[in-house]
């Protein structure tokens, strides 16, 4: 048993980029290739298990009743009747109940609003019985007392806040536009869309008098143990968190959520496990939803299709006083070329679900309607898309002057366009009833890294690797298996990666493409610690050292690593100035080729590809996965994903996978993907880069501009559904 | 879900005693268990005839087919003299749900399926169909899924089934069985009852009764189709879609068959569009015409208006499709 307090510390702060590409400089020859997920046989046999299936003994269940109104006061409900009903252990409300999930990296409790409603399917009591099928039946026999009032669900009545933070303006956008060759002058709006994860929000939690143990499903423990701490009224030391497998997060599980929360009050009240499984319903109307965007996009180019101005103002919506806004123009500022700019951000208050993080935020939905947009441009100018996309990429960052750490889009575009025949492509095509089109769009995402903590251990010539990391379904233990193999130079077998136990040192979590970056690069540092002090034992720098097979390497000496006893160390890394003094983003392009039926306007994208440089790549086979389901939505948010509220009374009216069209199997055809061959410096130590979440940036508009090249409509309200191409097709 | 009791019938009438008691039946329960859990349905006993021996597909007598109503849809999609002979309904069979669905669900119960509206689906919701009186959440809001024929100012829910609209086509009858041993034979054109004052009444059945088989016509001359539009290409209900069968010779429409799926609150037949076609050269003039006279009733919200030019396309495509030949 190693004693955890004397082990020593190893960290790294970002402040000067690494250029020693130290894992290219390894021997196992592990690193790069498509390991498969060692997790993977474990779901597959169903033995890994996600929140709700490590059940204890005499566990019972709560099911959580919703609020049936948009905006009020509970002042009670038919407790008496409901304890009476077969079965039911506890009924609860009051002021633990979160109005909405945390945010991300809120590290508090959300708003506990102590009975105050907010919006429809808002989270009010919870019913706890012996089985699921009575504390279901029960919940939805409660009848909540409640005091109504006003409230503003008409986005088209709410009022709009100025975010004056979120301004800025450079030049004179107007006078561009008025001087320009040409221009683009549209609003382009996207409807919400959640996040659907597989693995629905689940907790089981357990009191022992002392401390709270709670299973849940979770993206970030570092922060959940914190906010489910706050919501509880506990110290943080008092929360163990437990979340070894999360069946996919999409941002709806960054912050802690109602049914931790819940489970936890009742297992401390009841003083029995409790668990707390949202149904999916509850999971589309009370975790987060991305916003609806309004955005109107100003482009100015001269004759050459060179920009001279870039403006991009977005109105969004949230619950009143929730802090985040869907960050619609991050790449704006960034992505091309123009000397006068202006970016902003509009707020509307509404009693409607929270909206929070989905799915790439901010570039997801921005970049898609700026990439149709410069569509509209290469149309208006005759530029080609491609070379339109080209010859406005930046030397620098335009916004402030900052130097690109690595700036890639010339290379993607151009890859791109060669593997998907862009340049041979037969416009005007039709098969069948079916009026085919191509289109093209740029990607990017902005990069960056958190504080992130490991632990490793080598000790009979194999490694423990400990962090609260989790891994939402996207290769996190393959990953860290790789890292530390490579570094260590030992068979992945050798290597055991335990992840998300909040006891664990401390992790960024996985979320804003940074899980792999961040906890990678902890893994790193305490690797490369441990290379030094094995290096030291044999009286050689580190660099002289070779490491494969569990065998270390030196001069002409050679040493088992198990000969080396125990080493551990914990490895840290932040960031620091290299996130400042140079802008960090990801490229990438997507070509996709559609047909639209000339009878009844549906779409179906006939193939599609993306080409992505985001610095190192880690494990292609995870990376490439990655991408494959970003491309995927990027098909949802093209032609089917809509949330539909209903404005008399802002409830959710799609909640379930039936009507919100997520892309089945025949929606998705061949999808390919290239990884372009870099190395970041100034990322982080592995000069690795985010790809979590680049594949989505960007990829519905190849799709909305092929339907244009297909049959001549524009489309620029998401999804683009036949209903919206019926009038602009072919007579019959 | 309501606790309730659950009995299986091990004979018909212990399906059809139970139902007059106000059981409700269960086959492959692949809606009602949904709408049970929900509690928009609540039954206080459900009763099992999945031991019932109607799993067969017979022939009748006339040349026709007598379809067991526990045959399952991918058993009757998968039917050889199903495939040959009324290749519309094997098309409509699988264009409906997924593999899994189709393996559970059944004949009788596809007749059956409750609407989609999202409204229905809400118990905090307004909905005539699920609680008589309480008012029509979709009118004046999401109306995406919803009927433009045969609505009424109380429901504009539509009819989900893709199989039902096929039958309607091919002329299709229920044999029911009531508590009394009787059986009955109801044409598909009189088995489903507008929504008018009383949405909650779907069909012409009354406790006690249970559908044992579904008849099918002898086979009828002419090219047959099903045309399904979506908004994703599989695992969606139909915006429109169109069962038809049409038969042409020496250049004119000699007989055709329509029904429509995605526009109505039941699978939607208007004989007097087929008697437009009758008679007359194939031509997109025709069918235009026909086109609109089936959609001159139509009454339409700000979300599903977009279905009366969809159904008048559709319907023009699937026309020329089915007199190709000769419509050059």
């Amino acid at each position: 048993m190693k004693d955890l307090t004397d082990i020593p510390t190893a960290k790294v702060v970002m402040d000067k980029p690494d250029t020693r590409n130290r894992l290219d400089h390894m021997a196992q020859g592990v690193i790069h290739k498509g390991l498969p997920r060692p997790d993977g046989p474990l779901k597959v046999a169903g033995v890994a298990t996600y929140a709700h299936e490590d059940q204890p003994e005499g566990m019972l269940t709560g099911v959580l009743v919703r609020a049936p109104v948009s905006s009020g006061k509970m002042t009670g409900l038919n407790a008496e009747e409901i304890r009476a009903m077969d079965g039911v252990r506890g009924v609860f409300h009051g002021k633990t109940f979160l109005r909405n999930p945390a945010q991300g990296t809120a590290n508090e409790a959300p708003i506990q609003p102590d009975g105050e409603i907010f919006y429809i399917g808002q989270p009010m009591a919870l019913v706890v019985a012996d089985s699921f099928e009575q504390a279901r039946h029960a919940a939805k026999t409660v009848k909540l007392q409640i005091e109504r009032s006003d409230a503003v669900t008409d986005l088209s009545k709410a009022e709009a806040e100025e975010q004056e933070d979120q301004y800025s303006a450079q030049g004179d956008l107007d006078g561009a536009m008025k001087d320009a060759a040409f221009t683009v002058d549209q609003t382009y709006r996207t409807p919400g869309h959640t996040s659907n994860a597989m693995e629905p929000h689940a907790a089981i939690a357990q009191w022992d008098g002392k401390k709270l143990t709670v299973r849940a499903s979770c993206q970030m423990l570092k922060y959940n143990v914190n906010e489910l701490a706050d919501s509880l009224d506990l110290e943080p030391s008092q929360v163990h968190l437990l979340t070894p497998f999360t069946g996919g997060g999409f941002g709806a599980k960054l912050g802690i959520s109602h049914e931790a929360v819940a489970a936890g009050h009742a297992a401390m009240e009841l003083g029995a496990p409790v668990a707390v499984v949202l149904s999916r319903q509850q999971v589309a109307e009370a975790t987060m939803r991305r916003s609806e965007t309004v955005q109107q996009i100003r482009l100015a180019a001269d004759a050459e299709g060179r920009l001279t101005g870039i403006g991009h103002t977005a109105t969004v919506s949230n619950l009143p006083d929730e802090p985040f806004a869907e960050p619609v123009t991050q790449a704006t500022p960034f992505i091309y070329r123009g000397e006068n700019r202006e970016v902003g951000m509009k707020v509307k208050r509404i009693n409607s679900m929270a909206a929070g993080s989905v799915r790439a935020p901010g570039e997801a939905v921005g970049l898609t309607a700026l990439e149709i947009a410069m569509d509209e441009l290469a149309r208006a100018s005759g530029v080609d898309p491609v070379e339109l996309r080209k010859i406005n990429v930046p030397e620098v960052d335009p916004s402030d002057g900052r130097d690109f750490s690595s700036n890639t889009l010339v290379e993607a575009l151009d890859d791109g366009a060669r593997a998907f025949g862009w340049a041979d492509r037969e416009t005007g095509r039709t098969d069948g009833d079916w009026l085919i089109g191509y289109g093209m769009a740029s990607a990017t995402r902005v990069n960056m890294i958190g504080e992130s903590h490991a632990r490793i251990t080598l000790e009979d010539g194999k490694v423990l690797v400990e962090t609260d990391m989790t891994d939402v379904g996207t290769g996190t233990y393959a990953i860290l298996t790789q890292i530390a193999a490579e570094m260590l130079g030992v068979d992945p077998a050798h290597v055991t990666v335990d992840l998300g136990n909040s006891d664990h040192p401390k992790a960024a979590g996985s979320g804003g493409s940074w899980g792999a970056s961040s906890s990678g690069s902890s893994v790193f540092v305490a690797c490369e610690n441990l290379r030094s002090r094995i290096a030291e034992e044999m009286g050689v720098e580190e660099t002289d050292l070779t490491l494969q097979d569990g065998i270390a390497r030196a001069a002409n000496t050679q040493r088992e690593l198990a000969s080396f006893g125990t080493l551990a160390v914990e490895g840290v890394i932040d960031a620091g100035k290299t996130g400042e003094d140079v802008r960090q983003a990801t490229f990438g392009s997507f070509f996709a080729e559609v047909g639209v039926n000339r009878v009844s306007g549906e779409v179906r994208v006939r193939r599609m590809h993306g080409s992505f440089a985001a610095g190192r790549i880690l494990n292609e086979m995870t990376a490439r996965s990655q991408c494959l389901g970003g491309m995927t939505f990027g098909i949802g948010m093209a032609l089917t994903e809509e949330l539909m509220f209903d404005p008399r009374d802002g409830h959710l009216v799609n909640n379930d996978m039936a009507e919100y069209h997520v892309p089945v199997n025949l929606d998705v055809p061949q999808l390919t993907v290239n990884f372009l061959e870099e190395r970041d410096p100034w990322a982080n130590p592995m000069q690795a880069k985010g790809i979590g979440e680049l594949g989505i940036c960007g990829a519905g508009a190849s799709i909305v501009n092929a339907i244009y090249d297909a049959c001549g409509v524009r489309v620029r309200d998401l999804p683009a559904t036949m209903d919206k191409l019926l009038s602009g097709l072919p007579d019959l | 879900m309501r606790p309730f009791d659950y009995i299986r019938a091990e004979a018909q009438s212990d399906a059809t005693r139970a139902g007059a008691e106000g059981a409700t039946i269960i086959a492959g329960g692949t809606n009602l268990l949904d709408l049970m859990k929900l509690e928009v349905m609540a039954p206080d006993k459900v009763v099992d005839i999945t031991r019932l021996d109607l799993g067969e597909i017979g022939e009748a007598r006339d040349g026709g087919l007598r379809i067991g109503a526990l045959v399952t849809n991918s058993d009757l999609a998968a039917d050889m003299r199903v495939r040959k002979n009324y290749p519309a309904l094997s098309s409509a069979l699988l264009a409906g749900a997924s593999g899994q669905l189709r393996n559970k669900a059944t004949t009788g119960g596809n007749l059956l399926q409750r609407t989609r509206c999202y409204y229905f689906y809400d118990t905090d919701q307004p909905c005539n169909k699920r609680a008589p009186g309480s008012g029509c959440g979709a009118i004046g809001g999401a109306s995406r899924l919803h009927a433009i024929l045969g609505v009424s100012e109380n429901c504009i829910a539509s009819h989900p089934s893709d199989m039902a609209v096929a039958m309607r086509m091919l002329g299709a009858s229920v044999e029911i069985e009531s508590e009394d041993g009787e059986t009955r034979v109801v044409d598909l054109a009189e088995f489903y009852v507008l929504p008018g004052e009383d949405p909650s009444v779907e069909t012409v059945l009354k406790p006690g009764d249970l559908i044992t088989h579904v008849i099918l016509p002898a086979p009828r001359a002419g090219r047959q189709t099903y045309r399904k539009v979506r908004d994703r290409a599989s695992y969606a209900f139909a915006m429109v879609s169109v069962a038809g069968r049409v038969s042409v010779q020496d250049g004119r429409i000699t007989e055709a068959a329509l029904a429509f799926g995605g526009i109505g609150s039941q699978p939607w037949r208007d004989g007097h569009v087929e008697e437009m076609l009758v008679g007359e050269e194939p031509s997109t003039a025709l069918f235009a015409k026909a086109a609109d006279a089936l959609l001159a009733d139509a009454v339409t919200q700000d979300g599903n208006a977009f279905k009366v030019p969809l159904t008048k396309r559709t319907l023009i495509a699937t026309l020329k499709d089915l007199t190709a030949e000769i419509a050059q």
